[in-house]
């Protein structure tokens, strides 16, 4: 009998995805519009074009990359809702940016105004230092930090930016006091780490694979080990309840119709199925999440819960 | 010489063939005003993907070392930089086309580009790894000091007044403060306006501040733009070889410098080619003549910033580190590709680094009669065409070059107004060069001048930290002499006294 009612069941999902497959089925009939809201070479532009093969791939439609940079992507995500909501716009979103920008001052849009159809990875945290860093752990490194407050010092990319979050974060765990550097974007934090100008990085895991054996990572901001760090324990192994990161996702207009809306996040979510695409990500450094359209209501009151609290803590919310 | 037995796989027609191509499309946009060799290079990139990674980097290689070269023509016959990198240029180029030498002006550009190059990329092939640690030895105090150099030079590159040049550049450093500080997450002086919250661009400020100036005085005067006193024929080659072999240390001076500021990252092409135009004039016999038309003036800004091409990629290969905003988005493109950058890179993946470094070399050769050509077309087509369709042919260009920097129409509006303050501040003798210079280097010298704050803090010695350090002080040092050194000579020659 319970078998009888699940086959009802998936019989009865398979019928509503059959019809909501055919009310979407021309998408995507022509190139999708996918904009980047910073500057090419950035972390958003190269998962972008990671996936930009795969849309051709799957739907025998190319995309457009554009790239609207400006005021750390304000520029782009205050004008994206102005755009046509036909699903040929999409544009790529950020967490904590969509969540904190419009928290520290009127940016012309507000989080609620963005709407994110899915989220398909996330760069987490990391603190980095060089291969021949007397720190060979995290536990030296907090010793350290504990010995003379204030003296280490981390750089990480920009201000109020997920590196510095995290790097207020972990201070707060670990109960130490560090300073931190805001770089412009996360290639001038590494030319001061390699060039030992700072004693470490707050950065992202990507900087752990891509400056390769000139580093060392020694704790990455993730539930579980990254596949391509594998000797970088996670902070939580560490004792530190520290999970977090900057979360890339697409977004559409607010005015698309919700059955477009699924239609993008489908397409996405199968894209960040693929295995191989899932292996040129995690080769990089990303680690991959799927957060559709059904689970995005809860998991953004969950992070802005969680940044406003943080926004308050730094004091950097709008007076 | 290192990885030689690459050259043959650099050589394959193939190859030669992109780096025709891409030398071409380089040399075409970066001529566009505003269109610069990153935008060049980040629409082009998606072609390169279906390629072999050699072929592909050096497709993009050619499409950069041309887009830089091509800044060149507008800013020599339209006295507008077609990028940042050929700020330099118009000083004594534009000049030099308004009394009838654009076509001898272009075919220097475009020597000087072609050794600045190869220079470049010897650097780039011979000593990329000790090079890459230079490169490391900048901290935040050094950019800041760099960029303190840089702004000491507006007061020597003031033409006519010492006071509206620093006028300038204060206005410049002004200009820069608006917006979200990308060091400090501060907000200044946007009022209600978001359009300004990511600030004054650069390229906009560029186009509107050169450009804009120049079209209003095309439009109010009745003269033709430029005046043609000779028969164009040949590209005056030999004319210019014989200048240039005459200046063959200038030449490598310049592409020394550029190469060495190039390999800086962060610093880029307009500092590299102003450093040594102010080398360039200050062991020049005769410096009075920079500035009215000087072929060293030239021959030392292009030489330097296509060699900042090579430069700017030993940081990007040895280190992962871009040298220029360009390599960022070439190392994304890598990225993508699977190749990973490192200390490692030239050993592990030899092959395609050398093809790459040698397939550099042969589109910068390449660069030499491409460009004379184009730049012939060029040079024949500013000068003959009507002035009725010349004006709206640039302004459409101002337009589109500024809508191109961030897709976004609010660049266009900055470029208008910072265009009409440009034309009246032009109308009081203030010209645009230390606007823009304040601009691009304020906010080098202000992150700089925070994060070293920050990390001497750290340290518990704030002040000291910007004075202790070795290249801190060899720069200050440099500057002081920079400074100082019209006076020297004025003294030394007891002539009248120096007008600077």
């Amino acid at each position: 009998m319970k078998r009888f009612y699940k086959s009802i069941a998936a019989g009865l999902i398979g019928a509503t995805a059959i019809a909501a497959g055919i009310a979407v089925a021309a998408y995507p009939e022509k190139t999708i519009n996918y904009i980047i809201a910073f500057g090419p070479g950035g972390e958003s532009d190269i998962s972008a074009r990671l996936q930009e093969p795969y849309f051709k791939k799957l739907t025998g439609q190319p995309v457009a990359i554009q790239y609207k940079a400006g005021a750390g992507g304000a520029a782009a995500w205050s004008q994206i809702n102005s755009t046509p909501g036909d699903g040929y716009t999409i544009i790529g979103t950020n967490i904590p940016h969509i969540i904190l920008q419009p928290l520290q001052k009127d940016v012309g849009y507000k989080t609620a105004d963005i709407a994110t159809v899915y989220w398909f990875h996330y760069t987490p945290d990391a603190i980095i230092v060089t291969a021949d860093s007397p720190y060979k752990t995290l536990d030296d490194l907090v010793a350290a930090a504990k010995k003379s407050p204030g003296a280490l010092t981390f750089s990480g990319s920009g201000t109020n930016s997920a590196n510095h979050l995290a790097q207020q974060r972990f201070g707060k765990l670990a109960g130490i006091k560090t300073t931190y550097i805001p770089a412009k974007g996360t290639g001038a934090s590494n030319a001061a780490l390699l060039g030992k100008h700072v004693s470490g990085a707050f950065s992202y895991s990507t900087v752990g694979t891509q400056l390769g054996t000139q580093v060392r990572c020694l704790a990455i901001a993730l539930e579980k080990r990254h596949p391509a760090l594998p000797d970088c324990p996670t902070f939580k192994e560490k004792g530190y309840n520290l999970v977090s990161g900057a979360y890339r996702g697409i977004g559409v207009p607010n005015t698309t119709p919700k059955a477009t809306q699924q239609a993008v996040s489908d397409l996405i979510g199968k894209i960040n199925h693929d295995p191989a695409f899932i292996k040129a990500m995690e080769d990089k450094g990303f680690a991959m999440v799927d957060i559709g359209l059904a689970d995005m209501p809860a998991f953004m009151a969950e992070k802005q819960k969680e940044y406003e609290e943080l926004a308050r803590d730094m004091g950097i919310t709008k007076k | 010489m290192p990885g030689i037995e690459f050259l043959l796989a650099a050589l394959t027609p193939y190859n030669i063939m992109l780096a025709v191509a891409g030398v071409v499309a380089g040399t075409m946009i970066g001529a566009l005003p505003g269109l610069t060799a990153t935008m060049a290079i980040a629409v082009l990139i998606p072609f390169t993907f279906g390629m072999p990674p050699a072929s592909g980097l050096i497709a993009l290689g050619a499409i950069y070392t041309g887009a830089i070269y091509g800044g060149a023509y507008s800013a020599i016959l339209l006295n507008t930089p077609g990028t940042p990198s050929a700020i330099a240029t118009t000083f004594d180029g534009y000049p030099m086309a308004k009394r009838g030498d654009g076509d001898l002006a272009v075919t220097l550009a475009c020597i000087a580009s072609v050794m600045g190059g190869l220079v470049g990329a010897a650097f780039l092939l011979m000593l990329a790894p000790p090079l890459a640690r230079f490169a490391l030895a900048f901290g935040p105090v050094e950019y800041f000091w760099l960029a303190v150099f840089g702004l000491s030079l507006i007061a020597s590159l003031s033409e006519g007044s010492l006071l509206k040049g620093l006028i300038g550049g204060a206005a410049g450093l002004l200009l820069g403060t608006v917006g979200l500080a990308e060091v400090g997450g501060d907000i200044r002086y946007v009022g209600d306006f978001n359009a300004l919250l990511g600030g004054f661009d650069v390229i906009a400020a560029l186009i509107g501040l050169y450009c804009v100036p120049v079209l209003i005085d095309l439009v109010a005067t009745p003269d033709p733009h430029l005046k043609l006193t000779h028969q164009v024929a040949g590209f005056r080659l030999r004319e210019a070889a014989s200048i240039a072999w005459r200046s063959r240390f200038n030449l490598i001076r310049s592409s020394v410098i550029g190469t060495l500021v190039g390999i800086l990252p962060g610093a880029g092409g307009s500092i590299a080619s102003l450093v040594s135009y102010s080398e360039a004039r200050r062991v020049a016999k005769d410096p009075k003549r920079f500035g009215t038309g000087e072929p060293d003036g030239i021959l030392a800004t292009e030489s330097a910033n296509n060699a900042t091409v090579g430069g700017g990629f030993i940081p990007t290969l040895v280190l992962g580190i871009p040298g220029t905003p360009a390599d960022a988005v070439i190392l994304g493109a890598l990225l993508v590709q699977g190749i990973r950058t490192g200390p490692t890179l030239f050993l592990q993946q030899g092959q395609i680094v050398y093809t790459f470094i040698y397939g550099l070399f042969i589109a910068t050769v390449l660069m030499l009669p491409i460009g004379l050509v184009i730049g012939r077309y060029a040079f024949k087509s500013i000068v003959s065409i009507p002035k009725a369709m010349l004006v709206p042919s640039v302004a459409m260009l101002t337009i589109l070059g500024s809508y191109a920097v961030n897709n976004n129409v609010e660049q266009v509006q900055q470029m208008v107004m910072i265009g009409i303050f440009g034309w009246i501040a032009a109308r009081f003798g203030f010209t645009a060069s230390p606007i823009v210079l304040g601009l691009i280097l304020g906010t080098i010298a202000e992150s700089g001048f925070v994060q070293g704050y920050l990390i001497g803090n750290a340290r518990g010695q704030p002040i000291s930290e910007f004075f202790t350090r070795p290249i801190s002080i060899g720069i200050i040092a440099f500057t002081l002499l920079g400074l100082a050194y019209p006076l020297i000579t004025a003294r030394k020659h007891k002539r009248s006294p120096s007008n600077e």
